[in-house]
């Protein structure tokens, strides 16, 4: 069985407690990532950034506790955990830059087999871009992990040799946790562990001319 | 100091660059932008986080056809169809800033900075036609700064010299955005006497600050 984005959300969400025991600064994209907050274990130390001016953000907020002066990056409402704290957007994005954040995890189009990133625009001519935070990010965090589904609607792999769409950071991106499996990326091509629902060789053809490696 | 809405964006003259505080509708001066688009400066160039949201503040300006250009990190969102169509209509310029550069863009011109080298952006379509730099083995992508003539911020409480605090991340772009312009008009909830904020707490020193308009003396119409 392939792992749904809860199962994926999971995975990453004791990955990140394994690597840092004492706790962590961690940022999660829009989107999907943001579910790996519901599977921190209990006590992790994790505090999670917000983009636009947080730490320790807590949990969406219910119906009776929305105030319009407290979202998170994706303008969701949500709420305070203790010890948060509130800066403006020069020194949130100088948190990123300045690799003062352990972990970031974002969604992805595609990631090459060197770690580029492509997850802000999807090449199409019409398209309306707009990159908010994604580029600061990919090259900030200490550790820029990526969570997607291995392959697109048409079924292309999005771990590709090379990216085809518009890059959002080149050899920024260390691992990628997916429905079949997780990759890191290493200076000789992917090494796939966790798989889920397929077997090496079945990866290994899905993704060639990507060279993929065992553990 | 204190003043109206309508007083704080006087003179504002066709071609400005004007920044707009607010990440998505927080922290957006919805009354300041509605003054003005009642003052009718045009051929705007706004600079902001966003490009609008819904039909009112910023939104309500690019609607009344006022600006020219859109300076932003995310134009992008599910309720952005009044600059969305104004785009593919082909009426309204794009420049798109990666959201970390955008703000240090604008701490740099309120620093007296003439130019950054920055790590973000890098082999992106955006570093496109920029200075690249390697330093100590790490490339960085030459980045200017942006100021304005103006700047629409809110905030949540102003004493009366013009030092403001802000509420949760309402405060996003609004304390760059004060040192970035020439003119600043800040609308805050309400105003207290000098010596009522704590000194420790005060986000945006008063020197940044050229106007205020506090809504609870424009309700009681102590300000004119």
């Amino acid at each position: 069985m392939s792992r749904d984005k809860h199962q994926i959300a999971a995975a990453i969400a004791h990955d990140i407690a394994t690597a840092h025991p004492d706790g962590a600064f961690v940022n999660l994209g829009i989107g999907q990532p943001t579910l790996v907050a519901d599977h921190l274990p209990e006590g992790s130390g994790v505090v999670l950034h917000t983009e636009n001016g947080m730490l320790n953000m807590g949990p969406a907020a219910a119906e009776d506790q929305v105030n319009p002066d407290l979202t998170n990056a994706g303008k969701i409402p949500v709420t305070e955990l203790p010890g948060c704290s509130y800066f403006d957007s020069a020194a949130s994005f100088a948190m990123m830059r300045g690799g003062h954040l352990d972990v970031c995890v974002l969604g992805a189009f595609q990631v090459s087999q060197t770690g580029d990133l492509a997850n802000w625009h999807n090449g199409a001519p019409d398209a309306i871009p707009a990159v908010g935070g994604a580029m600061d990010l990919a090259i900030g965090a200490r550790s820029v992990w990526v969570m997607m589904t291995l392959l697109d609607k048409q079924g292309r792999p999005k771990i590709v040799p090379e990216c085809t769409y518009p890059l959002t950071g080149v050899g920024c991106i260390e691992r990628v946790y997916t429905d079949l499996g997780t990759f890191e990326i290493v200076p000789d091509g992917v090494v796939a562990r966790d798989l889920a629902g397929t077997t090496h060789d079945e990866l290994a053809s899905l993704l060639a001319p990507v060279r993929l490696l065992r553990p | 100091m204190l003043t109206s809405y309508d007083d704080a964006v006087a003179g504002t003259a066709d071609g400005s660059t004007v920044m707009v505080g607010g990440f998505g509708m927080a922290g957006m001066p919805v009354e300041l932008i509605d003054a003005l688009i009642r003052q009718g400066a045009k051929d705007l160039t706004i600079v902001s986080n966003n490009a609008g949201n819904g039909d009112t503040g910023l939104a309500a300006l690019l609607a009344a056809g006022r600006v020219r250009k859109v300076v932003c990190s995310f134009p992008r969102q599910v309720d952005s169809w009044v600059f969305d169509g104004l785009y593919r209509a082909g009426e309204i310029e794009l420049e798109v800033v990666p959201q970390g550069n955008l703000a240090e863009r604008m701490r740099a011109a309120g620093a007296g900075i003439g130019a950054f080298y920055s790590p973000t952006g890098v082999g992106t379509p955006l570093a496109e036609g920029k200075e690249v730099r390697e330093i100590d083995g790490r490339t960085y992508v030459l980045e200017m700064p942006i100021r304005a003539d103006l700047a629409l911020v809110k905030a949540h409480v102003a004493d009366r010299l013009g030092n403001l605090v802000y509420r949760r991340t309402a405060r996003n772009f609004g304390p760059v955005m004060c040192t970035a312009a020439t003119t600043v008009a800040v609308q805050v909830d309400r105003v207290v006497e000098v010596g009522e904020l704590d000194p420790e707490s005060i986000v945006t020193p008063a020197i940044f600050v050229d106007r205020i308009v506090p809504a609870d003396l424009v309700a009681e119409e102590e300000v004119a």
